[in-house]
């Protein structure tokens, strides 16, 4: 047993402990530090984005330069911030809670993650190469991306290519995790629902990840390589591109909350003290919203001209999507329902998570409706919609979880009061945001423009100030958590009084090898 | 967890998963000839079909129909063509042959080589618009100054839906001499 004797060691020292590391734990954070440095600076381009819309008329940035920011704000947060912020949640999470002693691929992991500051450096620095970076918004249709677009737009499509890869591995990883290394006794429909979601996320990730990259592959041929796939004059189609992209785009919108969906389901029986409501149904309603995902992708082209049953078949299949949907909903608000509930931080972003991403959801019905959605087709109420359910959405579940589980991190409990904060000064943030921007939508407005007519001018004002606010209230997330790093109250295993699961039954912080002998398994208990 | 199996078992679910990669990523450019095949099968998206090799004289016209058929002439931005159909619109019966024809002039001072791309609307028309003849089935060269006058050869097929009686045969024209074979004989010239 020497050789089990020498995987007991600690992290190594230095720069090389986080070069080198395949720990889940060290891949874990590297992942979510990687992901709050993208939230800053996507965030940063999203406020100059608001600090030009704060007044009618072009105030600091050229329209191409506003161009480049909707871009880039939009690629950053979604591949940057978002998606590596749950890859690195699932890393930490998803071995504590099926008892795994690591990751099932330890040094694949750590490829996929180390290839990704590759791939936001190469982005990022096509805003200064010649004639600016990508402008052509985060959806880059052709043949705006392709005959139109910037020269750096090659740069773009390999960043593309190297991000599409992390994730692809990241994905093989996780499931591999799921199916091999599940600790005796924890059987599949036993796992955590974070564990569950992922797994599915994961699915979705293999299925439609390849074809972003074929779109990206295309694009390329079409730009340098005289092909004309996308290209009217040689017989391509443009709106071929708008299918592809969106068959991989809106599984995409389901990567980006799925996994949230797992968070939630996790805190929510925490803090109310209760088992969670129909676990089973959870499941199953993740699984049909998964399925679903594939067949809805042209609710986001419905102007494309579409014959009227296409319109019909993709109006019905995403309306019934709100069916799946709204069972989770219903479950999380059974399980809060004559529940022993506290407000801590996390629970605190739980909540609001369930309230507005509803809200979210309630405006998606509205936009798949096919008849107005000629009305609110790129307006800002379709910016008001996907940022619902993307920031009080994800991302406050990515809080939420940050708070929920950064005590079994570092071993000491966070600031209670600056985390209240943190949740209020964010909720009045994002709501005074993004509520405004249904108006005008609904008034007309349109998305990507960086001026406007006088009589949108009041909203704007309110939505701008409310960006700054939320947007400046993050540094009290980056303060919280390096002062909780630092020190505080010791945390114990448990940390909260309601918390079930594996995870909690590790001390607290976690040590650097964990479940090396599986858990006993009387410890694992249904859902 | 029994630890010399695991590995094994990992191998199995990666190269599984790498094969579903694989496939995906193959699936999205076979979506590509798929899509293709989906537009000519259902007619979707205005696309008209190749040339149509029919007896002309062979052709039954239904007399109780009259179809508006509708022209239109684009150029895209950078094409600079002067493009136009000899008459806005005709009106013709299924089955009925009937020629138009589009003039289209080169102002610049450089031969360049044009390609006319058709589109219909209604979608539920493209199918039934037959073209026997096309200069949209060919590349078009024309000299610096040149004029040309560009036919069409079309007709109705009586099996449009009973609910069209107006048809609008809309082309794009767009500059593709760096592309082109005749690029060459554009160099020449």
């Amino acid at each position: 047993m020497s050789a089990a004797h020498d995987h007991h060691h600690g992290p190594a020292k230095g720069l090389s402990r986080w070069l080198f590391t395949t720990n889940h734990k060290d891949i874990g954070t590297l992942y979510l530090w990687f992901s709050f440095a993208m939230f800053l600076l996507g965030g940063t381009f999203a406020l100059v984005i608001r600090a030009e819309l704060f007044q009618p008329g072009l105030q600091f940035v050229e329209p191409n330069f506003f161009n480049q920011m909707t871009t880039m704000h939009g690629l950053v947060m979604v591949f940057g911030a978002v998606m590596p912020a749950f890859v690195g949640l699932a890393n930490w999470m998803i071995p504590l809670m099926i008892g795994a002693p690591d990751m099932a691929l330890p040094r694949m992991n750590n490829w996929s993650f180390w290839i990704l500051p590759f791939a936001f450096a190469m982005l990022v620095s096509t805003l200064f190469m010649e004639g600016g970076g990508p402008n052509f918004g985060w959806t880059f249709y052709a043949p705006l991306s392709t005959t139109y677009g910037p020269p750096s737009t090659t740069f773009f499509i390999f960043a593309v290519h190297i991000m599409g890869a992390s994730s692809i591995m990241g994905a093989i990883n996780v499931i591999a995790t799921i199916l091999n290394m599940r600790a005796p006794g924890m059987t599949l429909m036993k796992m955590p629902l974070f564990v569950w979601t992922w797994l599915i996320t994961a699915y979705l990730l293999i299925a439609v990840m390849p074809v972003l990259a074929g779109v990206v592959t295309m694009m390329l041929f079409d730009i340098h390589f005289g092909t004309s796939f996308f290209n009217a004059a040689g017989g391509g189609d443009p709106v071929l591109f708008q299918h592809l992209f969106w068959f991989f785009g809106h599984p995409e919108v389901y990567i980006m909350i799925l996994p949230a969906f797992g968070i939630v389901s996790a805190i929510i029986p925490t803090f109310a003290r209760k088992r969670l409501f129909g676990y089973d149904s959870m499941v199953y309603a993740t699984a049909s919203i998964a399925f679903l995902s594939f067949i809805v992708w042209a609710h986001h082209m419905f102007t494309v001209g579409m014959p009227l049953a296409g319109q019909l078949f993709f109006m019905y299949a995403t309306m019934l999507i709100a069916v799946p949907t709204g069972v989770k909903v219903f479950n999380w608000v059974a399980t809060m329902f004559r529940g022993a509930m506290t407000f801590e931080t996390p629970m605190l972003f739980a909540i609001a998570f369930v309230v507005l991403f509803t809200l979210g959801g309630f405006t998606g019905v509205m936009l798949a409706i096919t008849p107005v959605d000629f009305q609110y087709h790129d307006t800002y109420f379709v910016v008001a919609h996907f940022h619902y359910v993307l920031v009080p959405g994800a991302v406050f579940s990515l809080m939420a979880a940050t708070y929920y589980w950064l005590p079994k991190w570092t071993g000491y409990m966070y600031d209670e009061t600056l985390g209240k904060l943190h949740f209020w000064l964010s909720f009045i943030g994002v709501n005074l945001l993004f509520f405004p921007q249904h108006f005008l939508g609904l008034a007309g407005m349109p998305r990507r423009i960086p001026d406007y007519a006088l009589q949108f001018a009041n909203f704007n004002w309110i939505s701008s100030v409310g960006g700054f606010l939320f947007g400046f209230s993050q540094l009290i997330l980056l303060f919280v958590v390096i002062k909780c790093i630092k020190g505080g109250k010791k945390a114990t295993d448990q940390v909260w009084e309601g918390a079930q699961g594996l995870e909690w039954t590790v001390p607290s912080p976690a040590p650097y090898h964990t479940f090396e002998t599986p858990p006993d398994p009387s410890l694992i208990k249904a859902q | 967890m029994n630890n010399d199996v695991t590995p094994v078992n990992n191998k199995k679910v990666v190269k599984k998963l790498l094969l579903a990669v694989a496939g995906m990523f193959v699936f999205g450019f076979a979506l590509v000839p798929l899509y293709d095949v989906i537009c000519d099968i259902t007619g979707l998206n205005g696309k008209t079909g190749g040339r149509v090799e029919v007896a002309e004289a062979g052709l039954l016209v239904d007399e109780s129909r009259e179809i508006t058929v509708q022209f239109v002439a684009h150029h895209n931005a950078e094409m600079g063509w002067d493009f136009q159909p000899s008459v806005a619109q005709m009106t013709v019966r299924p089955g009925e042959v009937n020629v138009v024809s589009y003039r289209v002039s080169n102002p610049r001072a450089t031969a360049m080589v044009g390609q006319a791309i058709p589109s219909v609307a209604p979608n539920a028309a493209a199918a039934h618009l037959n073209k026997i003849e096309c200069f949209c089935f060919e590349e078009q060269l024309l000299a610096a100054g040149e004029t040309a006058d560009m036919p069409i050869r079309f007709f109705v097929d009586p099996a449009l839906p009973a609910n069209i009686s107006k048809v609008t045969l809309s082309y794009t024209l767009y500059d593709i001499t760096d592309k082109s074979n005749k690029a060459q004989a554009v160099a020449i010239r």
